[in-house]
């Protein structure tokens, strides 16, 4: 099928180290960031050390995962046979453009010229909304922060906590300024914020004729959809209007009804760090005379079958859209999601966005490299997915790129100079008795705190130490009793 | 038991004092090291910068150089996780007898710590150092060796040392190899949190497993607070009463304090 044509990557993206540049120097979204993930991070870690089956729940996460993928026409085909079966119409959509021009035909159908919507990533992903307000349909967002980011006209900066970069007393201002029938003396209190959006958004429910979802799960074997959340305006959004459109990723798809269990139990836990989420609400195509009579499905590909094709990038494919790898990034923790140009920030989207979008544009040759491969990703995701293997993976096909389309001719250089000197042991060795000496003495006994060019990304925050005046193979070497050339077998590598 | 030294080529360049450490250590306990000489490096910064197909030469040569020791001993964590977690899936990828070699060299690649505790059965190393440590269990001994708390056992056994703890000790100190450069503003504000929580444990010298986390953070950390020692373990592990204050030569020049002496600015 076809590459992502949406703005899964925003139109005016920087690379990373760039837009990372611009987030750092915002003091308050930092302080904001670091004190919710933490929170999120700890709450996280408390509850999944409650499950002494937490490492056989992430691993059946990671099977059944794997064994969709392997047969996903299989299943998808399945799924749409039993949404087909249960009264839903089932839309079939290469990429965003088709998608959106899909979702926004069904709405005009309907000749209504306001959508509530719950939160998806998949919608997000295709830009939908713009796409459907440059057609004057009105998407209402009923997520609270979801709805926060789009009355701020502003980008979600988290797959799972959207306004995580905004304090309440931003949301305060926000919703008093921008919010019809706002009180002016509205305080900032959590629980009063809610309850104001909530007053808001039910007038949209009950006027709603159309909604928008996505899902997090797709049943093959019966149908069902399943979308998992917090506040309840997903219940509302599903149950009262007349038509109801779901835009799904190809990947949601899970064989059977029971694998709900695995996912159900790994979500919540690795997502808000709760045991169960508030509602999770199930459909399975039209149940007359209760709830939406029109169901339609629109399975999305947008890029996700060139991720498929890729035996170690496919791993991404698995992604329940936890967070839980945002929320323990120590980059993430620092930059925010914006950074990352995507709807999909943080370590799973600097894997996630490149393979859908490929490597054409700078900006998505930059995500692979944002990370200190620290390991921690890794460790906390649900499916397992190895997040700093396809990272190095990523980053090797964004430098073949960059060779094919003869770019970055000096850190190649300086990679092939590398390459000759760890590989020949000659050269090696007369780089340390040469080069070591040398260095020794430009940097004395305090080291380096002003290096030029490449080498003043270190020395803005660091100094180099003193180099040794000698490698430890030449101080080997002059002690009595070692043979300068131990090694038995090793003497064949020189 | 033919014991092999992989130094690593970070530490065989800028941190050798932590090679002779190492030798020192094991010379105590009564086992002889040797040092096979066409050892270079692991591969390790070649592959996550993204050049994959440089690497597989060095993967070559380290098999070469050590596929006839019993135990090849290293301190460096980092390095260790290259050649026992990644090698294998190399060396699959690249097909032939390599996978083989491999899968019969990478266990018996051991991380310091794992020699002494695990093989060796030693905690208490012989070592005197009556100072105040922090342990910064760097990314790689943390979360892919799963080293546990074995620097800190080995360390709590050390005569006169207190072991402080460090506040939020699990996270990244920010170097990441190519991204200290290719990401220096996040990569800073990194190292920045991580020289505040090791100047908050109150210790008088940061260690950790290995070097390279701890170029990093001891070249922010000197311009915060110069009085702070950094030392890989395996130094702290080496010392002994008769050395008595012989390390303190090492540091730079502006760091020649008496430990102890009151820092400027430092907190804690």
């Amino acid at each position: 099928m076809s590459r992502a044509t949406g703005p899964v990557r925003w139109p005016d993206a920087e690379p990373f180290p760039q837009a990372a540049a611009v987030q750092l120097a915002k003091a308050e979204q930092r302080a904001t960031l670091e004190r919710v993930t933490h929170q999120i991070r700890t709450k996280r870690a408390a509850v999944v050390a409650e499950r002494d089956d937490w490492e056989e729940l992430r691993r059946a996460g990671e099977r059944i995962k794997d064994r969709t993928l392997r047969h996903l026409d299989h299943y998808l085909e399945q799924a749409e046979r039993a949404l087909t079966r249960a009264g839903a119409v089932v839309h079939w959509a290469a990429d965003a453009d088709q998608a959106n021009h899909i979702v926004h035909r069904l709405v005009r159908e309907t000749g209504q010229t306001e959508v509530v919507k719950v939160k998806s990533m998949a919608t997000a992903e295709i830009g939908l909304n713009e796409y459907l307000q440059a057609r004057g349909i009105t998407p209402v967002e009923t997520d609270l922060a979801e709805l926060v980011v789009q009355l701020a006209g502003d980008r979600p900066s988290h797959i799972v906590v959207p306004a995580i970069h905004h304090n309440r007393h931003e949301i305060r201002d926000l919703l008093a300024q921008r919010m019809p029938g706002t009180p002016s003396d509205l305080g900032d209190d959590p629980g009063e914020l809610a309850a104001q959006a909530r007053r808001h958004l039910r007038e949209a429910f009950l006027r709603a004729r159309v909604a928008v979802s996505g899902a997090n799960f797709v049943v093959a074997e019966t149908g069902t959809l399943a979308v998992v959340e917090s506040e309840g305006n997903g219940r509302m959004c599903l149950t009262l209007p007349e038509r109801l459109i779901t835009v799904v990723g190809i990947e949601k798809v899970v064989p059977t009804f029971a694998d709900l269990e695995v996912f159900l139990q790994l979500l919540p836990r690795s997502s808000t760090g709760e045991r169960m989420n508030p509602a999770t609400s199930l459909w399975t195509g039209v149940t007359p005379g209760d709830g939406p009579q029109q169901v339609h499905v629109v399975f999305l590909d947008n890029g996700r079958t060139d991720a498929l094709a890729d035996p170690v990038g496919r791993q991404a494919l698995r992604c329940i859209r936890c967070s839980a790898c945002l929320n323990v990034c120590p980059v993430y923790e620092r930059t925010g999601g914006h950074a990352y140009g995507s709807v999909y920030p943080g370590p799973i989207g600097a894997i996630l966005t490149p393979q859908l979008r490929g490597m054409a544009d700078p900006v998505d040759r930059s995500l692979p490299f944002a990370s200190s491969l620290c390991g921690a990703c890794f460790e906390v995701c649900p499916v397992r997915i190895d997040i700093p293997r396809v990272l190095t993976h990523l980053r090797a096909a964004a430098v073949d790129h960059e060779r094919r389309h003869l770019q970055n001719v000096v850190e190649r250089t300086a990679f092939r100079a590398a390459t000759a000197g760890l590989s020949n042991r000659a050269l090696y060795e007369v780089g340390l008795r040469v080069g070591l000496p040398l260095a020794h003495a430009v940097a004395g006994r305090d080291g380096l705190s002003d290096l030029p060019s490449v080498g003043n990304r270190w020395t803005r925050s660091r100094d180099v130490p003193p180099p040794p005046p000698q490698s430890f193979r030449a101080w080997w070497a002059d002690q009595p009793g070692t043979d300068a050339d131990a090694g038995g077998q090793g003497t064949q590598a020189s | 038991m033919r014991l092999a030294l992989f130094i690593t080529c970070v530490n065989d360049a800028m941190a050798p004092d932590t090679g002779k450490a190492t030798a020192a250590v094991l010379r105590r306990l009564g086992y002889d090291l040797e040092f096979p000489t066409t050892q270079t490096c692991c591969g390790q910064p070649l592959l996550n910068s993204g050049y994959p197909r440089p690497t597989m030469p060095l993967v070559e040569r380290f098999v070469q150089t050590f596929a006839d020791y019993d135990v090849v001993v290293s301190p460096s964590a980092s390095c260790v996780s290259m050649v026992r977690e990644t090698y294998p899936r190399l060396a699959a990828d690249a097909g032939g007898t390599l996978a083989a070699d491999i899968a019969a060299l990478a266990p018996r690649v051991l991380e310091l710590s794992e020699l002494l505790l695990d093989v060796l059965k030693v905690e208490d190393v012989g070592a005197y150092f009556p100072h105040t440590v922090t342990y910064h269990p760097a990314c790689h001994g943390l979360r892919s060796l799963h080293l546990g708390d074995r620097y800190e056992r080995l360390l709590r056994s050390v005569d006169g040392l207190t072991l402080l703890d460090l506040p939020r000790d699990e996270e990244c100190c920010g170097f990441g190899g190519t991204f200290a450069v290719k990401n220096a503003d996040v990569s800073s504000a990194m190292v920045g949190s991580k020289v505040e929580s090791v100047l908050s444990s109150g210790a008088q010298v940061l260690s950790t497993s290995d070097n390279s986390c701890l170029l990093n953070i001891a070249g922010a950390l000197v311009r915060r607070d110069p009085t702070v020692r950094t030392m890989h373990a395996a130094e702290i592990l080496a010392t002994t009463r008769a050395d008595g204050e012989a390390w303190r030569r090492r540091l730079p020049a502006r760091a020649q304090v008496p430990v102890g002496a009151v820092r400027p600015g430092g907190a804690g």
